[in-house]
C-alpha cells in the first residue's frame, strides 16, 4: 500500500541539522495561536505550492526548496500572510498574523 | 454532463443534511479531522484502510466495495455527496472510484471541508450509524482508469496532464512541499506531458473555478481537446481532482486517471523521463 499525499499532522519538531529546507512557524491572532487555519505555501511568482492545516497550537511546516516564498493563512476569523526567504537547507522560522 | 449534476454548494448541502436519499460521506487519508468534527450525519470513508487493498497496491475488489458501501449504509439509488480535507483530493479520488464501480449519482461538495469551515458551517462529533444495505457494484469501468503500459504508449499522442506542482514536474522536488522529500523513485515527468498543477483549477477557498476559467487554463497549457487524455500526479488523488474538472465539469469524453502515477512511473525500469520545465527555452 502506498501512502497518499495528504498533509500530515502539524507540530512536533524536525532536526535542526536537517538537509531539507524547512519553513515552519505559527499562525497567530493578536498573539494567540490559531489552530485549524488553512496555510498555503506560494512560490516567488505567487503560484500555489502546498497547503496544510495548522495544529491546535497554530503550528505549520513545509518542506520546500531554497528561494523566496510566501505563506498565507485562511481562517473563518480572518486571513493573513508573510514572506520568508530560505537561503538554504535548515529550519526557517516565520509567523503569520491573521485578522 | 454539467456542473449542477456533479457539484453541490456548501449552502445546498447544509439545506439537505436531512434529505432522505442523500448521504454525505467524508473521505480522507488522515481521518482525525472527522473525529474532531464532521458535517452532521456524514459517514466516514478512510481512503487508506477502506479504499486500498491492504496487501497489494490496488483497490479493494468489487465484492470488497459492495461490502464497504453496504456497511456504510449506502444504497445503489442514494445520492452520495463526497467531501474531505486537502482541497477535496481524496473526495475527488473517491468520486472517481465510485464512478469506477458504477455508482449512478455521486457529487462533490464544492470546496469540501475547507469551504465548509471557512463559512463557519456546523460540524458535530455525533457518531453516525446508518442501517446496513445490500449494495451491488458494477465491474470496474476501465474507460476512466489508466495503467502503466497505456501511459507509456500515450507519450506524444495523448494529452498527458501532470497535475503536480512545477517543482515536482521539473524534478526539483519528489513530493508536495508539505511532505518530506526522501523517496525511492526517480524525479521528473513523463515526456510530452503538460504541467497544469491541480491547484490551477481551484480557488483559494477550495471551490472549483468557473467553466470558462477552466477552459482557458487548460487551453493555455497546450491541452488539445481533440485528443484523449490521461491525468496523473504522484499517487492519483490530485489527478482525480483534475480528472473531475476535465471530464465532469468540462465534459471531455475520454479522460483517464492514472492512479499508479509518479510513484509507479518513476520507479519503472527503462521508461523515458524528462527533466526541467518541459517548455522551450
Amino acid at each position: 500500500m502506498s501512502n497518499g499525499c495528504g498533509a500530515p499532522a502539524q507540530g512536533g519538531s524536525v532536526d535542526a541539522n536537517t538537509t531539507e529546507t524547512v519553513l515552519e512557524g505559527k499562525v497567530l491572532s493578536e498573539g494567540t495561536p490559531v489552530g485549524g487555519a488553512f496555510v498555503r505555501l506560494l512560490d516567488a511568482t505567487g503560484e500555489f505550492t502546498a497547503e496544510v492545516v495548522s495544529s491546535p497550537e497554530g503550528d505549520f511546516r513545509f518542506f520546500a526548496a531554497p528561494g523566496a516564498w510566501t505563506v498565507r493563512a485562511l481562517h473563518r476569523t480572518g486571513n493573513g500572510q508573510a514572506d520568508v526567504s530560505a537561503t538554504g537547507p535548515g529550519v526557517h522560522a516565520v509567523e503569520i498574523a491573521v485578522a | 454532463m454539467s456542473r449542477e449534476n456533479v457539484l453541490v454548494s456548501a449552502a445546498w448541502s447544509e439545506e439537505n443534511l436531512q434529505t432522505p436519499g442523500v448521504v454525505f460521506a467524508e473521505v480522507d487519508e488522515d481521518t482525525t479531522a472527522y473525529d474532531g468534527g464532521h458535517i452532521p450525519g456524514a459517514v466516514r470513508i478512510d481512503w487508506k484502510t477502506e479504499l486500498q487493498d491492504q496487501v497489494r497496491r490496488d483497490f479493494v475488489d468489487r465484492e470488497g466495495f459492495e461490502k464497504l458501501l453496504s456497511a456504510k449504509g449506502i444504497s445503489n439509488d442514494d445520492t452520495v455527496v463526497l467531501y474531505g480535507g486537502n482541497n477535496n483530493w481524496f473526495a475527488a479520488y473517491a468520486y472517481w472510484y465510485f464512478k469506477l464501480y458504477g455508482h449512478n449519482d455521486v457529487k462533490l461538495l464544492d470546496g469540501g471541508r475547507k469551504k465548509w469551515e471557512l463559512d463557519g458551517r456546523p460540524l458535530d462529533k455525533e457518531e453516525v450509524t446508518r442501517p446496513a444495505t445490500s449494495y451491488k457494484a458494477q465491474e470496474q469501468d476501465l474507460s476512466i482508469r489508466a495503467f502503466r503500459d497505456e501511459v507509456v504508449d500515450a507519450i506524444g499522442n495523448k494529452n498527458l496532464v501532470d497535475v503536480r506542482s512545477p517543482d515536482e514536474f521539473s524534478g526539483k522536488l519528489l513530493a508536495p512541499a508539505h511532505l518530506p522529500q526522501e523517496q525511492a523513485q526517480r524525479a521528473g515527468h513523463i515526456p510530452s506531458a503538460v504541467n497544469v498543477p491541480w491547484s490551477k483549477a481551484a480557488n483559494e477557498d477550495g471551490t472549483f473555478k468557473s467553466d470558462d476559467e477552466l477552459r482557458e487554463i487548460y487551453a493555455e497549457a497546450g491541452f488539445d481537446g481533440s485528443r484523449k487524455t490521461i491525468a496523473y500526479c504522484r499517487i492519483g488523488e490530485r489527478s482525480s481532482h483534475t480528472w473531475f474538472a476535465l471530464r465532469e465539469l468540462l465534459g471531455h469524453e475520454d479522460v483517464k486517471n492514472y492512479d499508479g502515477s509518479w510513484t509507479e512511473y518513476g520507479s519503472l525500469v527503462g521508461v523515458p523521463i524528462e527533466l526541467g520545465s518541459g517548455k522551450e527555452a
